[in-house]
């Protein structure tokens, strides 16, 4: 698969999701935040991205900790993404 | 890619979504031994069914005394008597065990303290017909639809029930007898598009309210099944009820649970007013949810409405203790910093009335099967959950019953298609030659449409336009310019050009042809509001007000019957509501209050 087949398949999984919260902010991540991310950031975001939302949640509003510092930059990145 | 060289994969039963009520199904149908498909846009566990946190109510009565039959009275009701009381007394009688076969499932239910299933109070669950509240709502904390979907996709995995996920179903293959012969799919990874021929198929999409601009459903509601249906000619039932619920955040559809108002939250208009002590001056904003809603939309109007367009009302905690917020409220705190871009201690929250559920979709009797117009069974296919109208929740849904009604008629289609299966034998029928032309020829108009209108913004236009004509209050001359708009924007569907023509993952093409079931949708909903000259359940229209000769706007004379839109022609039938239910005399006639 190259670069764009993962990029789509990394935004199906970001805008298809169970919740109707996570398509927007994750949706709205992919589309303004993850083209400047570096490849250590990218990685982790693919980590968040494949968590179920209501393990992903408790991260983005902080009632649980992240596993790494790394993974802890990009859920604060994530909580950035206004919808306005 | 011609008809004869699709790839045919041949299966007992195939089934089109795996949430809650695809995967009811596929355990009925895999541990009787059936060969069985489970085609899913996504990972079943991240079905949308995730996001129901109410509960699922059965009359346990493991809290206090409860009783099906005053279950079943609560649903009529609920539903504005548009209900079918068949099903709905199946329904009711079945929830206790549906319930309990969960539990045995492994679904973590709360418990007392002796180890029974915790029942909660819930918004129009009543005892001794309407009488009093009562504890009927089964629920594990506000997780309970995550939960649910876990039990059930565990007990798949050991059935061995097939998977194919991150495919979408494209349309429903149908011989000249009007059999269904199974569905044909793309998978999304390869973009090769197959065949599923099977004796049986379910259709298990859930809900499609991404048809309105504010919705409180996923993205991934776009009522594929409804449209699959409609263009297999099947007639989609009630069409015009969908249940809104009055607060979502203005621009994100996310909800704000009642509970804001149950701890004092006001709603205001752009005056500052606490509007509702016009429209309800005991409850105020506690007034029931469609009061609220069409206060909230009055206002609008009116031009009291919030923000440089006008379009929202607000709800004010500030007025509230931060410690109170902090402590009651957090999670609603979280959603309007996230979504609404405010903190709610400092400034209030935007709200609109936003679409939450159908309440109408492919017809179907109690036991899952699919209807025709004249209530002959539709060989080979099936319907349950959101996307099927059996109809249990007619003109409006009592809440709790959304979960009740997949796992119920998810099972009772499963049953109907092992029943099926075994009396009709092993073999499959022949597919006719041209299986697959139509859906071909749609695919072959994506890949070479030069000039052609693009998906997002169609499909703005359409949800803008189905929140301004078709909202939770309705207006005669804003419906008869929502049909002629909804069928310009048809037009621009059935026109729509894709800058991306590559095979593998190619997620605009899939937003295409999503937008292609969505517009069935809406436009099967704006037609039939329209014709619709009543208000009943969630169906209220300003030309069908409260009067001593109409109640609530409700005319039994000329409108207790369902409505069936045909897509050849967009024409609209009637059948009328089934009164009689299984063992119990009718549930009669009487003005909806609470």
């Amino acid at each position: 698969m190259d670069a764009a087949e993962q990029l789509n398949r990394l935004r199906w999984r970001c805008t298809r999701r169970a919740m109707l919260e996570m398509d927007i902010l994750l949706g709205g991540f992919l589309e303004r935040r993850y083209a400047s991310l570096t490849p250590e950031q990218a990685d982790a975001f693919v980590v968040l991205a494949d968590m179920e939302d209501l393990e992903l949640w408790p991260l983005i509003t902080g009632k649980r900790e992240c596993d790494n510092p790394l993974q802890a930059q990009v859920v604060a990145m994530l909580r950035d993404v206004r919808i306005k | 890619m011609s008809a004869l060289t699709i790839p045919i994969r041949k299966f007992d039963a195939v089934i089109v979504g795996a949430g809650g009520a695809g995967l009811r199904a596929a355990i009925q149908l895999s541990e009787a031994g059936l060969k069985t498909a489970v085609l899913s846009k996504v990972f079943p566990t991240r079905s949308h069914t995730v996001a129901a946190q109410g509960g699922v109510s059965a009359s346990l009565g493991n809290s206090e005394e409860d009783h099906w039959h005053w279950h079943m009275y609560d649903t009529v009701k609920g539903s504005d008597w548009l209900g079918d009381q068949d099903a709905i007394e199946y329904m009711c009688r079945k929830a206790p065990e549906a319930v309990v076969e969960l539990e045995h499932f492994g679904m973590p239910f709360d418990r007392t303290d002796e180890g029974k299933i915790y029942q909660r109070p819930f918004g129009g669950h009543m005892s001794n017909f309407g009488e009093k509240p009562v504890r009927r709502a089964c629920a594990a904390a506000d997780r309970t639809g995550h939960a649910m979907l876990h039990a059930l996709y565990q007990r798949n995995v050991r059935a061995n029930t097939q998977f194919f996920v991150e495919w979408m179903a494209l349309d429903l293959i149908r011989n000249a007898q009007g059999q269904i012969l199974g569905v044909i799919a793309l998978e999304m990874e390869t973009g090769q598009v197959v065949a599923f021929h099977a004796k049986a198929t379910i259709i298990a999409t859930g809900g499609a309210g991404r048809i309105y601009h504010s919705s409180t459903n996923a993205f991934i509601n776009t009522g594929d099944g409804l449209g699959m249906a409609a263009r297999a000619g099947i007639a989609l039932e009630d069409m015009e009820f969908w249940q809104f619920h009055p607060t979502g955040v203005a621009g994100a559809g996310v909800l704000i649970t009642e509970g804001v108002r149950g701890e004092g939250g006001i709603l205001r208009n752009s005056d500052n007013e606490r509007f509702m002590e016009r429209y309800a001056p005991n409850a105020k904003d506690l007034a029931s949810r469609d009061v609220v809603s069409r206060a909230m939309v009055t206002e609008i109007n009116e031009g009291r409405g919030c923000g440089p367009h006008k379009d929202f009302v607000l709800l004010d905690i500030t007025h509230l203790d931060p410690a109170t917020i902090m402590k009651r409220l957090p999670g609603i705190r979280d959603i309007s910093i996230q979504f609404a871009g405010i903190d709610p201690i400092k400034a209030p929250i935007p709200v609109v009335p936003t679409c939450h559920y159908m309440m109408g979709g492919i017809p179907t009797n109690y036991h899952g099967q699919v209807v025709n117009a004249d209530g002959s069974v539709v060989a080979g296919f099936y319907a349950a959950g959101e996307a099927a109208c059996a109809s249990v929740h007619g003109a409006n849904r009592l809440g709790t019953n959304s979960l009740l009604d997949l796992l119920v008629f998810g099972k009772a289609s499963g049953d109907s298609v092992v029943d099926a299966v075994k009396k009709n034998g092993a073999a499959h029928q022949d597919l006719p030659a041209d299986f697959a032309e139509r859906t071909l020829s749609r695919l072959d108009r994506l890949n070479t449409q030069k000039g052609g209108a693009s998906v997002d913004e169609t499909r703005l236009a359409m949800q803008r336009t189905m929140q301004k004509h078709c909202g939770v209050f309705r207006f005669k001359d804003m419906l008869v310019e929502g049909v002629a708009k909804i069928c310009e924007i048809e037009q621009a569907v059935h026109a729509t050009e894709i800058g991306d023509k590559s095979q593998t993952w190619n997620t605009a093409r899939v937003e295409a042809l999503e937008l292609d079931n969505l517009i069935e949708v809406a436009k099967s909903t704006m037609v039939s509001a329209e014709a619709r000259r009543e208000s009943r359940g969630a169906h209220v229209r300003d030309d069908a007000p409260d009067t001593p000769a109409h109640p609530n706007g409700r005319d039994d004379e000329a409108w207790l019957k369902h409505s069936l839109w045909h897509r050849e022609g967009s024409t609209l039938s009637y059948k009328p509501v089934v009164l009689t239910p299984l063992s119990v005399e009718t549930i009669a006639l009487k003005t909806r209050a609470y």
